[in-house]
This record gives structure tokens, sequence and C-alpha cells, in this order.
């Protein structure tokens, strides 16, 4: 039994990797009332990339003179990809459906995740892949009787590095108030010049870039990727979402945080084998009680 | 300077104008009056690209913009002060007013400009740091315009200015918007309020039920026996 | 001509990029290679399809132009009546001309055909978008599993007591989503499927956790044969794929019939203006709350009913059958044959449990093929295969009355 400090240490990671991928969620549905299934995903194939970079760079030989070199790139083409990836799908299966039905708009995105995580699975095949680790998972320290890895250090610093600046960007320029804009009323946007067709492609890019990097963190923090790994912690993400009400990008932090929390603790004292099934409890306990979340949601309520 | 031809516009599957022209001239202001449903948000939101007709051309300056979208239409000049003010709630005055410059590349004159709207209404200087959805209505409608104004407009629609404000902030707004006029700006201005409208205009249109039925200087229409029974109530 | 050439020159970069390290890297035990040929091949394929694509828009494009209307599809050129009557004989006489491994194949879509109606009366027509409906299934099946192993109920007394069950579980589940928005009820539904499979995966001593329920009985049929002691009642269980298979029919046409009804009731109805606007059915007087409950109950009964069955053909039930792939599968069926069409979803049925089977080293790439399909119909097809009428007129109505407008 692990002590309630470690607990909370292990919490405090996952927390930070279910934030990130919550964000995604979020943005997306602040700005077209979309639940981008697609997006767990983009959260795995983020992973891949991850590993397959690192795995070339040590191939060649690169990776044991400059790790972290390795690990700035793996995260850097991780982001990029993920970015092409994440406007090549809205292009093809969201912005044609723009003016569908929000059923249409669900079951294109169904298809899409579908789609992408069998895909990857014929790309990459059923098997895990490994990340080369043993380069990074040295070192530990103790606190108060809790170990904390220095790789649970880098994702938590990693994760609110990327927080702060998606805060820094929607607060303080002008793209990311013109985001903020679009979501709040499209059609007043417009009137004010703003693309919204381009708003919601950064939306997209700018979620996607953040389940990216948590993706290279999941591979860093439990040693590989899998093709379907995006679909539990997906699900996990978007209750997180929902859980601090959706639309609301401090909600979105401080839900994914709750459910990472709460999973660790639930799976170290009640039982492990149902730790996914909490996050799913607290979802629906959510959407019965109070649907609009911890903060609230933020979400366009206006007609043309 | 702007030219509406002939435009059929439909929303909601109702055919809202049906073969609607008007011209504004620089300079001027015009004004377009009729009851609930005639269509006159209809007309505003089709010339800033948000509808699109069917039929019909709107020109502005010569071009043929019947069909561009709407960011496009409000880089060339055109901004709209649409119905209910609809500021973004929850962003900052300051935030809604940067907003009104988005398309502008001047860093200079979108601060000067702002100072200018700041002096022009101290209310929201002094609640520059707040979010737009707590201000009261006639704030929010000095915000909407001030936002329109950073977007330096050549042509400014304002929707129904005076809806749900108190008459003596009514009377600031429009001696503002005749401000904004004798500054060069021209304006189209939609109102129910018809006897408002007509004392402040140079022109004006009667929509009824998606058609313009009467036209000319304003002066003539408030005399007019029709315009006088139907929309300034008299028996 | 030339601006379509840079687009198919930029989607095929696109494509390159994004494939070029997911296909192209092979990571190896300690080794990493490039491999070219799949990625040559597969932006093969991208190219045609693209170019499929590009053409059909050109069509369409071009039919708008001259003003042709499209031609009638393939649904409205068969008579109704005499299409039904040919399936039904094929139907009927099927398993005396077939092999076992026919038969089995058939079952299979006979319990795919009650699935997929099942799921069209809560999505096709009701609108209630479930992501977790083999949670159904599997309350039927582990129902008459347990009922058998445990206490010794027999098939035919099980049934009714699993569509009872079902339908307290629909109602269960149903129950917190009734005042959700569509796009919550969606992931919730997902959530509840997936506690069902992990809750049949770990609670052990129920459900005998990944191991599974074994020894489940088929049904049983009591005949009366001849003896020395006189007229007596004889019982085998029906173990036979031809007999199975004839229950399965039964099934599915208690199905089909069952959903023809309810399409036509004041119920379908009920559950059709719900889905097109559910604030504005509540104001017609419709209790949205109990037609959504009825929805979800009458949909876990059929799902049930398939389920039951499918422990009595199968005899064995594991969790391993009702993941989430299973309700994705389901709902393909129903979103590809057109939902609310009953023709269309055992269209879709039967290709989608045939085509993998014909086609045996596309077996792979059927949940890929699927999931695609899925996106490309709501794109460019959203009535489905063979649409339900209705559906149809609803989707291009307003193309249609534009295009009126503009001609008048």
């Amino acid at each position: 039994m692990e002590t309630f400090l470690q607990q909370m240490v292990n919490g405090l990671t996952l927390g930070a990797v279910y934030a990130l991928i919550a964000l995604g969620y979020t943005m997306v549905y602040g700005i077209i009332q979309l639940i981008n299934f697609a997006h767990g995903e983009i959260f795995a194939a983020g992973g891949y990339i991850g590993v397959i970079t690192l795995s070339f760079l040590q191939s060649r030989g690169v990776l044991e003179a400059h790790p972290t070199l390795g690990l700035v790139l793996a995260f850097a083409l991780a982001m990029v990809y993920c970015a092409f990836l994440a406007v090549a799908l809205e292009r093809m299966a969201y912005r044609p459906l723009r003016e569908a039905s929000r059923l249409s708009l669900l079951l294109s995105a169904l298809g899409m995740s579908i789609f992408f995580s069998n895909g990857m699975m014929l790309c990459q095949g059923v098997y895990d892949k490994a990340y080369p680790i043993q380069l990074y998972s040295t070192g530990q320290f103790t606190v108060g009787g809790a170990v904390v890895s220095y790789i649970q250090v880098y994702i938590f610093v990693g994760a609110l590095i990327l927080m702060t600046g998606l805060n820094l960007f929607v607060n303080r320029t002008r793209l990311g108030k013109a985001m903020r804009a679009t979501a709040q009323d499209k059609v007043m946007s417009a009137l004010l010049g703003i693309n919204a067709n381009r708003t919601i492609t950064i939306t997209f890019v700018i979620g996607s870039v953040l389940a990216a990097a948590a993706g290279v963190m999941v591979g860093l923090y439990y040693g590989s990727v899998r093709f379907d790994m995006g679909f539990i912690p997906g699900i996990k993400a978007f209750a997180a979402a929902v859980l601090g009400g959706i639309g609301n990008l401090t909600g979105a932090v401080l839900g994914g945080m709750i459910i990472g929390i709460v999973e660790v603790f639930a799976a170290g004292y009640l039982a492990s084998e149902y730790k996914d099934v909490f996050a799913f409890i607290i979802l629906i306990l959510v959407l019965y009680f109070r649907p609009t979340g911890i903060m609230g949601e933020q979400v366009d309520d206006t007609r043309v | 300077m702007l030219k509406v031809e002939e435009i059929h516009t439909y929303y909601d599957h109702i055919h809202a104008l049906k073969g609607v022209s008007l011209e504004i001239h620089e300079g001027e202001i015009v004004c377009l009056i009729g009851s609930n449903g005639a269509g006159k948000s209809t007309t505003l939101m089709t010339i800033s690209g948000v509808l699109h007709p069917a039929r019909g051309r709107v020109l502005f300056k010569g071009q043929d913009i019947t069909h561009s979208p709407a960011d496009r239409i409000v880089g060339l000049g055109i901004c709209q002060v649409p119905e209910g003010r609809r500021i973004l709630p929850r962003l900052s005055v300051a935030d809604n007013l940067e907003m009104g410059a988005f398309l502008r590349r001047d860093r200079e004159g979108i601060r000067q400009d702002l100072e200018k709207v700041y002096e022009l209404f101290p209310v929201l200087a002094e609640r520059r740091r707040q979010q737009g959805g707590t201000l009261s209505g006639g704030e929010q409608q000095m915000l909407a315009i001030g936002r329109a104004l950073m977007g330096r407009p050549r042509l400014l629609l304002l929707d129904e200015p005076s809806l749900g404000l108190a008459p003596i902030v009514v009377e600031k707004i429009f001696g503002i918007i005749q401000q904004i006029n004798r500054d060069g700006t021209a304006i189209l201005l939609v109102e129910q309020n018809a006897n408002l409208a007509l004392g402040v205009s140079d022109r004006a249109y009667v929509l009824e039920t998606g058609r313009v039925t009467l036209s000319g200087p304003s002066r003539d229409l408030a005399h007019d026996e029709r315009v006088r029974k139907a929309y300034l109530g008299e028996q | 001509m030339r601006k379509e050439l840079v687009k198919f020159a930029v989607v095929m970069l696109w494509a390159f990029g994004l494939l070029f390290p997911m296909l192209g890297a092979q990571i190896g035990f300690e080794t990493f290679t490039f491999e070219w040929g799949r990625l040559v091949r597969v932006m093969g394929l991208v190219a045609v399809a693209y170019g499929a694509l590009a053409a059909q828009r050109a069509l369409s494009a071009h039919r708008k132009r001259s003003h042709r209307q499209a031609g009638p599809g393939l649904a409205e050129r068969v008579p109704p009546l005499w299409g039904w009557g040919i399936l039904a004989a094929v139907a009927l006489v099927f398993p005396w001309f077939a092999d076992n491994y026919a038969r089995d194949v058939a079952i299979n879509v006979l319990i795919y055909v009650a699935l997929g109606l099942g799921l069209n009366i809560v999505v096709g027509l009701a609108g209630l978008l479930d992501l977790g409906y083999i949670a159904f299934y599997a309350v039927g099946a582990y129902t008459y599993a347990l009922l058998n192993t445990h206490f010794g109920v027999p098939f035919w007394l099980a049934l009714p007591i699993g569509c009872v069950i079902s339908a307290a579980a629909g109602a269960f589940i149903g129950y917190p989503t009734l005042r959700m928005r569509g796009d919550y009820l969606a992931i919730v539904t997902l959530g509840f499927g997936e506690i069902i499979r992990i809750v049949l995966n770990n609670w052990d001593r129920v459900t005998e956790g990944p191991n599974g329920i074994l020894g489940i009985k088929a049904p049983g049929l009591y005949y009366p044969k001849l003896s020395e002691a006189g007229l007596t009642l004889g019982h085998v269980y029906i173990k036979h794929l031809t007999w199975l298979y004839y229950i399965a029919l039964v099934i599915a046409v208690l199905t089909i019939v069952g959903v023809n009804r309810l399409d036509h009731s004041r119920v379908g109805r009920a559950w059709v203006s719900i889905r097109e606007d559910e604030t504005a059915a509540e104001l017609t007087g419709i209790d949205t709350l109990r037609m959504k409950l009825l929805a979800y109950m009458l949909g876990a009964v059929f799902a049930g009913l398939a389920g039951a069955f499918y422990a009595a053909k199968v005899r064995y039930v594991n969790p391993s059958s009702f993941v989430f792939l299973e309700s994705a599968l389901v709902l393909c069926i129903v979103v590809l044959g057109g939902m609310g069409s009953i023709p269309g979803i055992i269209l879709a049925a039967a290709a989608i449990i045939v085509l993998p089977e014909v086609f045996r080293d596309l077996e792979l790439y059927r949940m890929l093929a699927f999931g695609g399909a899925m996106t490309l119909m709501m794109v460019y097809r959203p009535e489905g295969l063979i649409p339900a009428r209705r559906r149809r007129l609803e989707l291009h109505a307003r193309e249609a009355f534009a295009e009126e407008e503009g001609n008048a």
C-alpha cells in the first residue's frame, strides 16, 4: 500500500497528462460543438512518432550521444506530425459537415477514430512499441516517503510549460483572442473580420500539439505505446473536460487533475482492476447532477 | 458607395427579401425603417456577407461583394453593429475593442483610435478590464459602437441601436452617431423607432415584408401620410 | 484544370508526409528500417481514391448544371412486395442448399440483423446515439448463461426472462441519460458499455471473469415419440446448424416485423419528431422522457433476445465478445444501411458479415474500411445505402427547396 504522498505524486503526473488531452477536447467542443472522437487517436499517434523518432536516432547511434536532443526532437516531431494529422482530419471529416446535424458530425468523428486506430494497427502492428527508456529512466529522489522519478518531474513540468504557453496564447495574442471570440459568438466574429475556418484550424492544431506531447510523455512514463492506447484515455480526458465545464480551459486542466488523482487513489485504496470505471462513474455523476461542470461551460449560445 | 440591387435572400426556408434595392452615398446617413420581421436585419446581414442572396447583387465602391465571405467584407471597410449588441461576453472591454481592429496592422493607429474611443465613452475606459458580459445595456451598446469604430469603417451598419435603452442613453448614442458621420463615415441605420431614425438621417427607405415600399429624403418621408400612420404613431 | 492538379499534388504530399513515418518506419528488436513497398502501394490507393472522389464531384456538378435529375436509386426501382417475397423464399430454403460453414455465416448475419434493427430503434428512429449497445447483447447472453448453468433454466423459459432483464437494463442505463444533450449521450452510453464489460471481466465470482461461462445448454425441444410404454415425450438439444438457423430466422423476422410496426405507429412517429427537434416535440405534447426510455428498453429487448440465442448457439460466453468494437460494428450497420431503413440495415448486416468471409485476406482491413466508410457516408451520402424514404427527403429538402426557388 503506497503512502498518501506517493499516490498524490503519481496522481498529479497522470492528471497532468489527462489535462493536456482534455484541453484539446474542450477547445474543439467550445468552438464547433463537436466531440472529436479521433482526438484519442491523435494522442496515440504522437506516442508513435515519439518512439519512431527515438528508435531511428538510436539505430544511427545518435541517441546515446545526445539523449536530450533526441528527446526534444521526439517531442517536436510528434507535435508537428499531429498538427498536420489534425488539420487533415478537420478538412476531410468535419469541415464538409459544418452545416449538417450533430449526429452526422459525431458519426463522422467516430468513423475517423476507428479508421485511425485501425490504421495505426495496420501500419505499426498490434504489439506494443517500446520506448528506449533506459536512457531516461535513470534517477529518482525521495520526498517525505514518496519516490519521485525524474520522468515524473519532466512530465509535470513539461505539461505546466505547455499549459502556460497556451494560457499566454489565448489571453495575450491576437489570434488567441480571436479563437476565444469565435468560440463565444461565431457570427459576431465573422462581422469583426475573423476568418472562422482559419480559427477553427488553429484550434485543432493547438489541441493536437498538446495531445501529441501527452502521447510522448505516456510513452516515456509507461515505456511503450500501442495502437489502441487512445481509446480509454480519450474517454477519460473527455470526462475530465466535461467535469471542468466543457469549453472552459481552466476547467479542463482542473478536471484532468481530479480524474488523474481519483484514478490513482481509487486504484490504490479500492480496487485496481476497476480503475478505469471511476472516470466513467464521475462522468455520469457530473452529467446527471451538474452538467455544466465545476467551472461552468463556455460555448456559443447565440443564434444568427 | 454601396449599391444593393434587387436582392432576394432566403433565411430559415423563408423568402425574407424579395427584391430589395438601395443606395448609400459617401458621407450620408441612410435609415431603413419598417416593422418587426420586415427584413431589415436580413438586409444588413446580407450586405455584411453573413447571409448570401440567392439573386441580385451587392456592390461596394464598384466591387461586387455579393458572394464575398463576411471577413473579407469587413476588410473592405464595412462594419456592422448587429442587433442586440453581441458583445463578446467573456472578453474584457479592452479585448472587445481590440477585436474591432482585428484586421488592422497599424499598431500606432490602433492605439490612437483606442484612446479616441475611451475619450468618446469614458465609461469604457473605467471598465476596460471588466468582462464584456458584465456591462449594462447602454454600456454594451457604447462598447459595440466603439468596437465598430476601431475598424475605421468607411460604412457603418447599425442594427437597432436604441433597442432596450433608456431615452437619455439613446440621445447620447444618437449624438455620437451624428458625430461619427460628420467625421466622414457613411451610415446605414436600421431602426424600429422611426421618429428617431428619420430625425437623424438624410434619406430613408421603408421596408415592408421584404420589399422596399417607399424611399426618399427623410424630411419628406417624415411628412408622408402613410409613414405617419404606420410608423410614427399618428392616427 | 491546373488548379485541380495542384490540389492533387498537395493531397499527395500530405499523404506522403503522414504515411511516411507511420507506414515506412519499421522498428525491429534492435533494428530500424524504412520500408518503401507498402508506402508506395498505399500512396497509389490514396491517388485512386482521390481520383474517384474528384470524378464523382465533377459528375454531380455537371449534372446540377444541366439540371438533370439524378435517376432513382436501386431501392425505388425494385417493386417492394415481390422483392421481399424473393428474399423470404431464399431465406427459407437456404440451409438445405448450403454447407455448415455457410449456415454458420448466415446465422451470424441474422444475429447482426436483429442487433442492427434493435439499435435502429434507438439511433435511427429516436435519434439517440447509443455507443454502448452491445451491453444489452451481453446482458441477454449472460442472463441465459447464468440461469442455465446455475439453475438449469431451459432456453425457451429463459428467453422471456432475458427480455425482461434486458428491458430493465435498458431502463436503468437510459434513465440517467434522459435529460442529456445528444453529444454527451454518446459518451455516457460508451462509458456504460465499458463499465459493463469491465465488470463482466473482473467480477470473477459471478461471471467467471475472462474465462467466461462454459457448458451452456442449447435450446431444447420436446417431441412425441413412440416407445414400449406408449406415447412419451422425448427430448433433444438443438445443436444442428440448420435448426438453429431457423430459430435465428424467427428471431430476425420478429425483429423486422416489430421494428416495422413500430416505425408506422404513433410511437414511431413520436420518436422521429423527438429526433428532429426535441423541444418542438415536447411542445406538441409528446412525453419525450417516456418515449426515450421506451426506445432504450425496446432496443435492449431485441439485443437481449439476440444475446440469449448467441449464448445458446455457441454454448460459451466470455467478455471479449462484448467489446466496444462490436457496438461500433452494429452502429456501422445502422449508419451504412440508412438510419431507419429496414432493407438497408439488412443489406448492411449481410455485407458486413459476408464480405470479410468472401475476401478472407481483407479481414484485417475490415474495421479500417468500415470506419472510413462511416465518415464517407456522412459526408457524401448520409441517407445510407438504401435510404428510408422519409430521411432522404429531409436531408435533401434544403437543396431541393433552394433549387426550386432559384429556378422560379
